[in-house]
């Protein structure tokens, strides 16, 4: 059994601590009124220099407000309620990202755990105990971010612009998206999802555990049967999911692989904190069964779901750069003339850095060589939710703060804290599990 | 050159590999063995040295990369530049995202093929070779292991028998 370390409990307190500070602040800044925005947008230009300007442009087709402002006047108000509600957005962006980054996680490890369960790989069961930890935030996670996204359409916040009947009323893309694209049915899809996920991650979890008592294998077989019909809700929920929580952010943009990326990020991000996880009960001398062959397959995993992620990023990307039709080009001009730094770095982080780091076989095995790798994939990909949302809801005005800072500090904070605590909770290696002992012998 | 050979068949990859790892135990250098399909885990009992095939095909697949960048700036830019979907920038870096399925491509092109005609290289299998399989049921369902002889047939052919060989024949072999 487990036990969880009081210096990493500790750890995880002051983190989530320090984040609910590092939170506050960057929502008491967030101005109330148009003047409060605009003196904060002056004071910044000053020191940065402003790229103001094509920002509007780039925001007035977005967002729909471009042909409808065709007086002046008219249009600079509405440009400031525009920039006021910018700001305001901010801090639930941040927290936003960051809740809805750790949610993923949890979530791509329920993804890689179901394909082991239903391909009845021989190589992973000593590893399904670390997976089943992680995937215990699902509950804390998703609850947040349903709550965030109740809060969304209570209009706490602007961050998703079709929720306001004001804007649908001007706008007859909107209208027409309504059907689907209403606060209502977003609520009820987004508690039908997680209901699903949340049942299958307490099932299997359960079956799991009573497979180490019994006497058959009839809950391994179960868990089989269950884990195949997971993936199959799972590939589709978790692709509406990503309009919805994600995509719906740009409501007149649409890219038709959209689920498939965010579904990478989160993979690849998932398999990473397995991995790390891993190497990190086995510094603490637990897992002694898990070899050095163990964490090469995981590694080759992070390494083939980098490029694969890749892959899917040029292939949403080069088909709207080809194309060039206006409606679909807005979303990576925004990217590309407000978020410059962190969509570039993004892409070495998840692409550049682990195609040349975990290429040789070798270091696959070498424990802190993962770890790295794994600390900086999970970065880009923080980075990549960052560039998937931020554009749409602050425009120009993001920056890497205390908002931003104190998300990822609660956030990482609470899932240290859970995962570790669920990973207390039972024996960390299966006992009955029928490929246990394949595992064990599991040699590359 | 003739040298004397001791050729010993198996019919089991099992007992090949049993038989290998005894024969280096007792200290005798094997100098190759014939098998009908890769048999897992042989290399290291042979004690022969890792492949470096994955540097090449590293290698290879950056001089890929370069080829394709030179070639596509070349071809596209400088060339015969061409106004291809209202892009007419001419410079490679702003129609990168145009170029790089072909850099993939040649990347992968380049480090595939030229891998593998280093593997036949490396394997002695040039065009018009003559094979130098020395028994035909090597290539059917027999396993050989070829040891040189060194004035000690006798020790050799008693320590291949022990081994669980099908058949043991000493021969001169052309070298």
């Amino acid at each position: 059994m487990y036990t969880f370390s009081n210096k990493l409990r500790i750890g995880s307190f002051i983190a989530m601590g320090l984040g609910v500070i590092f939170l506050a602040i960057g929502f008491l800044s967030a101005p109330s009124t148009v003047e409060e925005a605009k003196a904060m947008v002056a004071a910044h230009d000053d020191g940065h220099g402003g790229g103001h300007a094509e920002e509007a442009m780039g925001h007035g087709e977005e967002q729909g407000h471009g042909a409808a402002a065709s007086h002046g006047e008219e249009h600079d108000a509405s440009h400031d309620t525009h920039l006021l509600h910018q700001l305001q957005n901010r801090p639930w962006s941040a927290l936003y990202v960051a809740a809805f980054f750790f949610f993923m996680i949890a979530l791509g490890v329920l993804a890689f755990y179901a394909i082991q369960r239903a391909a009845q790989a021989g190589w992973s069961p000593l590893l399904f105990r670390v997976m089943e930890g992680i995937t215990a935030y699902l509950i804390p996670g998703g609850i947040i971010v349903f709550v965030i996204l109740l809060l969304s359409a209570l209009h706490m916040n602007h961050m998703f612009v079709w929720m306001d009947a004001e804007t649908v009323a001007h706008d007859e893309l909107l209208q027409g998206k309504s059907g689907y694209l209403n606060p209502t049915f977003f609520l009820i899809r987004a508690a039908i999802f997680l209901g699903g996920w949340i049942f299958y991650r307490q099932y299997s979890r359960k079956l799991s555990l009573a497979q180490d008592e019994s006497d058959d294998n009839s809950n391994f077989v179960k868990n089989f049967r269950w884990s195949a019909g997971f993936l199959v809700f799972y590939l589709i929920t978790e692709s509406m999911m990503s309009w919805d929580w994600i995509m719906s952010l740009d409501p007149h943009w649409f890219s038709t692989l959209f689920g498939w990326y965010v579904f990478a990020s989160m993979f690849v991000s998932g398999i990473t904190v397995i991995a790390m996880v891993t190497v990190y009960l086995k510094s603490k001398g637990y897992l002694e069964q898990v070899n050095d062959s163990h964490i090469h397959d995981l590694a080759k995993f992070m390494f083939g779901i980098s490029i694969f992620w890749t892959y899917l990023w040029f292939s949403q990307f080069m088909l709207i750069w080809y194309a060039d039709i206006p409606e679909e080009v807005t979303y990576y001009i925004a990217r590309f003339q407000d978020y410059k730094l962190p969509f570039f770095g993004m892409l070495v982080m998840n692409f550049v850095f682990p195609l040349l780091v975990l290429m040789n076989s070798d270091y696959k095995r070498v424990n802190w060589f993962v770890i790295l790798t794994g600390i900086v994939v999970l970065f880009g990909h923080y980075l990549d939710i960052f560039n998937m949302v931020m554009p749409a809801t602050v425009g120009d005005q993001w920056y890497i703060g205390f908002p931003e800072i104190g998300g990822i500090l609660f956030f990482g904070g609470l899932f240290v804290y859970w995962v570790f605590t669920a990973l207390t909770k039972a024996p960390l290696q299966p006992k009955r599990n029928p490929f246990i002992e394949e595992s064990r012998h599991f040699h590359y | 050159m003739a040298s004397k050979v001791i050729q010993a068949l198996y019919n089991d990859d099992d007992v090949l590999m049993h038989a290998v790892k005894k024969v280096r135990a007792e200290h005798h250098h094997i100098e190759e063995v014939y098998t009908p399909f890769p048999v897992h885990g042989l290399d290291k009992a042979m004690g022969l040295a890792d492949t470096r095939i994955a540097i090449t095909s590293f290698l290879y697949g950056c001089l890929g990369l370069t080829v394709a960048v030179v070639m596509m700036n070349y071809i596209m830019i400088e060339d015969w530049p061409q106004d291809i979907g209202g892009k007419p920038s001419f410079s490679y870096m702003e129609n990168l995202p145009a170029f790089v399925p072909i850099m993939f491509e040649l990347t992968v092109f380049f480090a595939a093929h030229l891998m593998v005609i280093t593997f036949y290289l490396r394997s002695r299998m040039w065009p018009f070779k003559k094979a130098e399989n020395p028994d035909k049921r090597t290539t059917d369902d027999h396993f050989l292991m070829e040891l040189g002889v060194h004035d000690n047939e006798q020790e050799l052919a008693d320590l291949l028998w022990e081994t669980g060989a099908v058949e043991v024949k000493v021969t001169e072999k052309e070298s």
